[in-house]
């Protein structure tokens, strides 16, 4: 017999060796008490948080709790239903309502996760014979959505306009066409030329998705993500998004003008062959995303903190992502998986969480420090994070 | 282009990427033999697609293993 487990030796013996040397386990850690949104007690210690998704703090909103609380009583404890059958209660229309509202847009339709929302848009709108131009660097979500709808993919270089445009023009005549960006790219934190992309895309005929995970929320003026940063939001098709990052829930949801967008409803297995959001998790995100919508304090105070955290970081000798801070996201290139896990270990006996990644989830095979701000940083936690950053990266010998 | 001349233009542009100095022949692997990375990969599907003006999808990519299949479906290609 065969075992089918063999595949997964070398990641086996990897981890082994790594865990050999005594370091913690960077993709084991528990949070055992979360005290706010940017404080936890791991593993017994208690932790700054700079590697969550939680960019506008509303996981510990008053009136986000106090709507799941009341959801509970009204609703019960879940659907048991697909969205489709008896899995729509008034909190799914109520999110959807209110993204319509805070995009600015037609139709939205809510997902049970971010993942399934782009498995499920992608794969149902371009299938056989249709063509798909996506970056590179594209979130795993996207590259699925891509196997499971069976049409042509065809990658071009990260943020390379000339190269999507030359892929764009070799497409046979007749054929559908779909390019995928994402706003914010989350592994770096670089945000994609999206007015320029999305001009030479409609010139050659593409309908457009783009993925503004990372975005919504902070970026533009009324939190809608670096297409309306860059004026170009009523040029984009299909806006995917999720409510685990600055929604601080979970689930994922589609935005469109398209007129016939509803019929994905029927057709969209990722949507109908699983069961809906829980009540108290639809009526938490709907009362987050009206809460967003007027969000501009927070937003400046989170430009501020990434800034300075950037700044100081780069300052310090230590490699970065982007040149300046173009995201909540600040991500801190290692020399090595080895280092990186020892600079992860020291910042967490610091007291700091922040998120170790590797390849595959890594562009060109880099291990990263993942750092994510969040508005309830306070002055004083950035600067104690920056003390932090010195005092390990001085100790493993990275700075 | 025939498969001949598709051949000589390809082995010149598998030049800079070959950085180990393998000596290709059509059974060469690419991920065995050459051992390249996605990105690699991707660079040099690019370079391949650029001089013949031609699309190479993942699709296709995936039923290239070997330095010949490639010859062969970038003849095809060209139509």
């Amino acid at each position: 017999m065969t075992d089918l487990f063999s595949k997964f030796d070398p990641l086996i013996e990897q981890r082994r060796a790594l865990l050999a040397g005594g370091v913690e386990d960077p993709f084991n850690l528990v949070m055992e008490r979360v005290i706010s949104p940017t404080v936890a007690v791991c593993n017994g210690r208690e932790t700054i948080l700079l590697g969550t998704y939680n960019y506008m703090g509303m996981t510990f909103d008053p009136d986000v709790i106090a709507a799941g609380k009341q959801a509970l009583d009204d609703f019960g404890a879940g659907t048991t239903g697909s969205r489709v059958l008896n899995g729509t209660y008034a909190g799914h229309r109520a999110c959807e309502e209110a993204l319509k509202e805070f995009y600015g847009m037609d139709h939205a339709m809510v997902f049970s996760t971010g993942y399934q929302a782009n498995l499920g848009i992608i794969s149902t709108i371009a299938g056989k014979g249709d063509y798909i131009v996506l970056d590179i660097d594209s979130h795993a979500s996207i590259w699925d959505g891509c196997k499971m709808g069976d049409a042509e993919v065809v990658p071009f270089k990260h943020n390379d306009i000339v190269a999507m445009e030359k892929r764009l023009k070799r497409i046979p005549e007749g054929a559908g066409k779909l390019v995928i960006l994402e706003g914010v790219y989350s592994m770096l934190g670089d945000i994609a030329p999206l007015k320029e992309m999305i001009r030479v895309a409609k010139e050659n005929g593409a309908m457009v998705l783009v993925d503004e995970a990372h975005s919504m929320g902070f970026i533009g003026p009324n939190g809608r993500g670096v297409a309306e940063n860059q004026g170009c939001l009523e040029d984009v098709d299909f806006v995917i998004g999720t409510f685990s990052k600055s929604v601080g829930t979970v689930g994922g949801f589609c935005v469109s003008n398209h007129p016939k967008f509803e019929i994905l409803r029927l057709v969209c297995r990722p949507y109908v062959f699983t069961a809906s959001l829980p009540p108290s998790v639809v009526h938490t995100a709907a009362t987050s995303i009206r809460k967003l919508m007027h969000g501009k304090a927070k937003r400046d105070k989170l430009w501020e903190s990434s800034r300075v955290l950037h700044k100081n970081l780069r300052d310090l000798g230590f490699q970065l992502g982007t040149p300046e801070a173009q995201s909540a996201i600040i991500a801190v290139i290692m020399p090595d998986l080895e280092r990186g896990a020892a600079m992860w270990e020291a910042l967490l006996h610091e007291g700091l969480y922040v998120n170790l990644a590797r390849p595959p989830a890594t562009p060109a095979g880099m291990t990263l420090l993942r750092c994510s701000l969040c508005a309830e940083h306070t002055v004083d936690q950035v600067q104690t994070i920056i003390g932090m950053f010195e005092r390990a990266g001085k100790a493993v010998g990275i700075i | 282009m025939d498969r001949a001349a598709t051949a000589e233009k390809i082995a010149e542009l598998i030049e800079p990427f070959n950085k180990k100095g393998v000596a290709v022949t059509e059974a060469t692997t690419f991920a065995g033999d050459l051992e390249w990375d996605s990105l690699t990969v991707m660079d040099f599907v690019a370079a391949i697609e650029d001089d013949f003006d031609i699309i190479i999808s993942m699709n296709q990519q995936a039923e290239i293993e070997t330095y010949g299949q490639l010859i062969d479906a970038v003849t095809k290609l060209q139509g």
